[in-house]
C-alpha cells in the first residue's frame, strides 16, 4: 500500500498556502502565493477572490508535486483561513459581485454605530457573543447589500451567494455554478454576528436585525466532517475540514481540554482558551466564539482575546525608529541591559482591544529620564507584549472561572528567547512551544484526517503534539507584582488621549 | 604568483573612494570617479551591498559605506538573527531524528547555545539557551573550531579539561580531528564530553561560505551510534541536511 497524506489549504490574509503532511503530522511539503492587497481608499481593504482562487489552483499541484505525491495518495483535504471576510458571489456565473472586504476593513464604522444604537443590538450580542464591530462579517454583508443597486433583491431570490473565505473555496472545489456545495463551518459562522452560539444555526432576529435575506446564507456544518468530493484541483478528494485559522491553531495545538490555552504571536496576536461545551460570556472585553466541531458532537466553545500590536510594535521600531535592522535584533539590543530602567511603552496605536477596548486611547512611552538608552527601549518593546498577553489571561481566568496552568505559543516571535521568558515570567506560569510550527495548517489537517479516519480520534493527535522548548517562570514575586502594577498604571495614560471633539468631527 | 583579481581590487577602490568622500555617491560618480562602465560598478556596488560593506540610502539611491565594515572583527551574524533562520530547520531535525538539537556559536573561546529544541518524547527537559559549552570536547565546539584556525590554536595553546577518558587534549590529536572534520564536512563527539552520550554536528554557512554556526544533534550514544560505535548514517545524513537548508537561508550559495 503506498502511503497516504492530509492536504491543508491555509487561504490567510497575505497568502494562501498548500502544506502536505503525514501521518505523525510532519510537515512533508509547502507551495506559496501571495495575493495582491486592494486600498481603494483610506480603511478600505479588498481581495480578488477569483484570484485567491486561482492561487489555490497553483500551490496545490505545485505542494504535491513537491511531495512526489499523485491526487490518489490524499485521504482528505482541510481549509484553514481568514476569518470575518467576505464575498458574495452569483451562482450561475460563479463572479464575484464586488470585491471581497477583509476583517481589517473599517468602511463600516459608521454603520456600526447606527446599528449599535437600534433596538435589540444587546439581544444579538448576547446571541452572537460579539460586540457590534467593523472586524465582523454581519455589517460588511450588510453594508454591500446597501451599496450595490439590485443586489437585496437578487439576494432575496437566492441569485447571489454569502460566504467567507472557506466557503468560497468550496463551493469552487466542488463546482462551482454546476453544482457547488453552498457551506460553511461553525467556526466561521460564528464570526458573522448572525449565528446563534447555542443553537449554531442562522437566528431569524440577527438576520432581521441585519436585514439579510436568509436564502444568500450557505448551510452551518460542523469543523470536521466529509463536506463533499473536490471535482476541481484535487478531483475525486474529500474535502472534511473548515475552520477560522485563529481556531485552527487551537485544534492544531491540540487544546482539546477546558482551561487548554494558545497564543499565536504575530503581527497581533490572538489567545485563544478552550471553554468546554458550553459558551461563556465575558464581562472583560473578551470574544465567545465556536472553537470546533467535530461532526455530530457537541460544539467546543472558546474565548478569545485579540491584541492589535505585538510584532508590529518590533517592526515599527524597526522601520519607523530604525534603532535596528532585523526584527530578531531586538532581542540582542534588549539584552545590552538588564531591566527596562523603569521605561515602559503602550502601543495603542489605534486605540486598545482586549480588554480595554478604547478607541480614543493612543500610545505612551512613559518613565523616560536621561538614564534611557535604546537598550531600555528595546525591552520596553518586548514587555509590552508580555504585559499585553496577562491582561487577555487575566480576564480570561475572571471569566471563565478556569486558572490557566500553562501557555501553548506559535508564531514567529516565538523564535524570541527572551520575550518568551518574559512572558512565562509575568505569567506564572510556564510557556511551551510545540515542534510543529505550522499549527493553523496542522488544524486544518488534523479536523480533515480525524473526519476520515486517517487519524483514529483526538488522543491519537495529542501523541502527535511534542514540546521542543519550555520557559518557567523566574521572575520573583514582588517584581512581578511592582512591575504590574507599573504596566497598569502606563495603559491608564493613555487613555483619553483623542478629544470627543476631534472624535465627533472624524465621525 | 599568481595575477591580480581585478574586480577585488577595484571593489577596494570604490570602499576607499566611499570612505574618502564626504557625502553619499550615486554610481554615476563612483563610475566617473574609477573610470569603469557604469554597468561595472554596478555589479561590484551590488555585491559589496550584499555583504554589508556598502549601504544604499533609500531617498536618494546613492551608496555609502556599511555598518558591516566597522563590525569587520567581531562576528556579523547576529546570534538571534541566526535562530530565527535556524529555527524551521531545527525542528524538523528533532523531528526526524528524534533527538535533541542545538545550534550554536563561538563566543570568547566557548560554544555558546544559541537555540535548543527538546528531544520530542516529552520527558522533562531544560532549555539551556545561552549556557556554554567546552569547544574540544563536544561536536558542535568541533566543528565550528575546524574553521576557525584562531580559536583552535587558542584551544591548543590552553589545557583542554579532559571530561572523560576519550576527550581529546593533546594538540596532535585535535589538529588530526580537525583536519578530518574539514574533509567529512561533520563532526561526531563520542563519549568526550559526557559518558554514554554522543552528538553530531555540520557546519553553518553565511554569505561566501564563511562558518557563522553549527547545527548538531545529541543522545544516547545507542541511538546516536551504530553497532560499530560510529555515528549512524542516517543521523549524520539529516544532520548535514539541516545545515545546508539554514546555510541556503543565510545565503550561502554552494552548499
Amino acid at each position: 500500500m503506498t502511503d497516504s497524506y492530509v492536504v491543508s489549504i491555509d487561504q490567510g490574509t497575505t497568502s494562501t498556502r498548500c502544506i502536505v503532511f503525514d501521518r505523525r503530522g510532519n510537515l512533508v511539503s509547502v507551495a506559496q502565493r501571495e495575493h495582491q492587497q486592494h486600498f481603494p481608499r483610506p480603511g478600505w481593504v479588498e481581495h480578488d477572490a477569483l484570484e485567491i482562487w486561482r492561487n489555490v489552483g497553483k500551490v496545490v499541484p505545485r505542494a504535491l508535486a513537491e511531495a512526489g505525491i499523485v491526487a490518489g495518495q490524499v485521504a482528505a483535504i482541510g481549509i484553514a483561513n481568514q476569518r470575518e471576510s467576505t464575498v458574495v458571489w452569483d451562482r450561475h456565473t460563479g463572479v464575484p459581485v464586488a470585491p471581497a472586504i477583509i476583517w481589517q476593513d473599517t468602511r463600516t464604522d459608521e454603520l456600526v454605530e447606527t446599528l449599535a444604537r437600534a433596538p435589540g443590538a444587546e439581544d444579538l450580542r448576547q446571541r452572537c457573543g460579539l460586540p457590534l464591530a467593523t472586524y465582523f462579517s454581519g455589517p460588511k454583508l450588510r453594508w454591500l447589500l446597501d451599496q450595490t443597486p439590485g443586489l437585496y433583491e437578487r439576494a432575496e431570490r437566492g441569485e447571489v451567494l454569502f460566504g467567507t473565505m472557506e466557503s468560497w473555496l468550496i463551493w469552487n472545489l466542488t463546482g462551482g455554478p454546476d453544482g457547488g456545495l453552498h457551506l460553511t463551518d461553525v467556526t466561521n459562522a460564528s464570526r458573522t454576528m448572525l449565528m446563534d452560539l447555542r443553537t449554531l444555526g442562522w437566528h431569524p432576529d440577527s438576520l432581521a436585525f441585519f436585514g439579510i435575506p436568509v436564502a444568500m446564507l450557505p448551510g452551518i456544518r460542523s469543523s470536521s466532517e466529509v463536506y463533499g468530493t473536490a471535482t476541481a484541483v484535487l478531483p475525486g478528494v474529500r474535502i472534511a475540514a473548515a475552520l477560522g485559522d485563529q481556531q485552527a491553531a487551537l485544534f492544531g495545538q491540540t487544546c482539546f481540554a477546558p482551561g487548554d490555552a494558545k497564543c499565536t504571536y504575530g503581527t497581533g496576536s490572538f489567545l485563544l482558551l478552550n471553554t468546554g461545551a458550553e459558551p461563556v460570556h465575558s464581562r472583560h472585553g473578551l470574544l465567545t466564539t465556536v472553537g470546533y466541531q467535530i461532526g455530530g458532537e457537541p460544539a467546543v466553545y472558546a474565548l478569545e482575546g485579540s491584541i492589535a500590536i505585538t510584532g508590529s510594535l518590533v517592526q515599527w521600531f524597526r522601520d519607523q525608529l530604525e534603532l535596528i535592522s532585523t526584527a530578531p535584533e531586538i532581542e540582542t539590543l534588549a539584552r545590552t541591559v538588564d531591566d527596562n530602567g523603569g521605561c515602559y511603552i503602550v502601543p495603542a496605536f489605534s486605540g486598545l482591544f482586549a480588554p480595554h477596548w478604547r478607541s480614543e486611547a493612543r500610545g505612551v512611552i512613559v518613565g523616560l529620564t536621561s538614564y534611557i538608552t535604546k537598550g531600555h527601549l528595546a525591552r520596553a518593546v518586548l514587555e509590552a507584549t508580555g504585559w499585553q498577553t496577562r491582561e487577555v489571561v487575566d480576564a480570561m481566568n475572571a471569566d471563565s472561572g478556569l486558572e490557566l496552568t500553562s501557555l501553548r505559543v506559535d508564531g514567529g516571535m516565538t523564535a524570541n528567547n527572551l520575550l518568551m521568558q518574559f512572558v512565562a515570567d509575568v505569567l506564572a506560569v510556564p510557556v511551551v512551544r510545540p515542534m510543529a510550527a505550522e499549527t493553523v495548517s496542522l488544524g486544518a489537517a488534523y479536523a480533515a484526517g480525524l473526519a476520515v479516519g486517517y487519524w483514529p480520534d483526538l488522543e491519537g493527535l495529542r501523541s502527535n503534539w511534542h514540546l521542543a522548548a519550555r520557559w518557567v517562570p523566574k521572575m520573583d514575586d514582588a517584581i512581578r507584582a511592582e512591575e504590574r502594577e507599573n504596566w497598569q498604571r502606563a495603559v491608564e495614560r493613555t487613555f483619553g488621549w483623542i478629544k470627543p471633539e476631534a472624535r465627533a468631527a472624524n465621525a | 604568483m599568481p595575477g591580480q583579481v581585478q574586480s577585488i581590487a577595484r571593489a577596494a577602490a570604490i570602499l576607499r573612494l566611499l570612505a574618502s568622500s564626504s557625502g553619499r555617491l550615486g554610481i554615476g560618480e563612483i563610475a566617473r570617479s574609477l573610470d569603469l562602465a557604469k554597468g561595472t560598478a554596478h555589479g561590484i556596488v551590488r555585491t559589496l551591498q550584499d555583504v554589508g560593506f556598502v549601504e544604499q540610502d533609500k531617498t536618494s539611491g546613492k551608496y555609502q559605506l556599511g555598518a558591516a565594515l566597522l563590525h569587520l572583527g567581531t562576528s556579523y551574524l547576529d546570534v538571534n538573527e541566526l535562530r530565527s533562520r535556524a529555527i524551521n530547520w531545527a525542528d524538523p531535525l528533532a523531528a526526524r531524528s528524534g533527538e535533541a538539537v542545538r545550534v550554536s556559536t563561538l563566543l570568547d573561546g566557548k560554544v555558546l547555545v544559541v537555540h535548543h529544541v527538546f528531544r520530542p518524547d516529552d520527558t522533562l527537559q531544560t532549555l539551556d539557551v545561552g549556557s556554554l559549552l567546552p569547544p574540544h570536547a563536544t561536536a558542535l565546539g568541533k566543528v565550528l573550531l575546524a574553521y576557525d584556525v584562531g580559536a583552535a590554536n587558542a584551544v591548543m595553546r590552553g589545557e583542554p579539561e579532559p571530561y572523560t577518558r576519550r576527550t581529546l587534549v593533546t594538540a596532535r590529536a585535535l589538529t588530526r580531528a580537525l583536519t578530518e572534520i574539514r574533509d567529512n564536512g561533520w563532526a561526531a563527539e563520542i563519549e568526550e564530553m559526557t559518558l554514554g552520550e554522543a552528538g553530531i554536528a555540520a557546519p553553518i554557512r553565511g554569505y561566501g561560505g564563511l562558518v557563522v554556526g553549527a547545527i548538531g544533534l545529541s543522545g544516547p550514544v545507542d541511538r546516536v551510534c551504530d553497532g560499530q560505535g560510529r555515528p549512524r548514517p542516517t543521523l549524520v545524513a539529516y544532520v548535514r541536511d539541516a545545515a545546508r537548508a539554514v546555510s541556503r537561508d543565510l545565503g550561502a550559495a554552494r552548499w
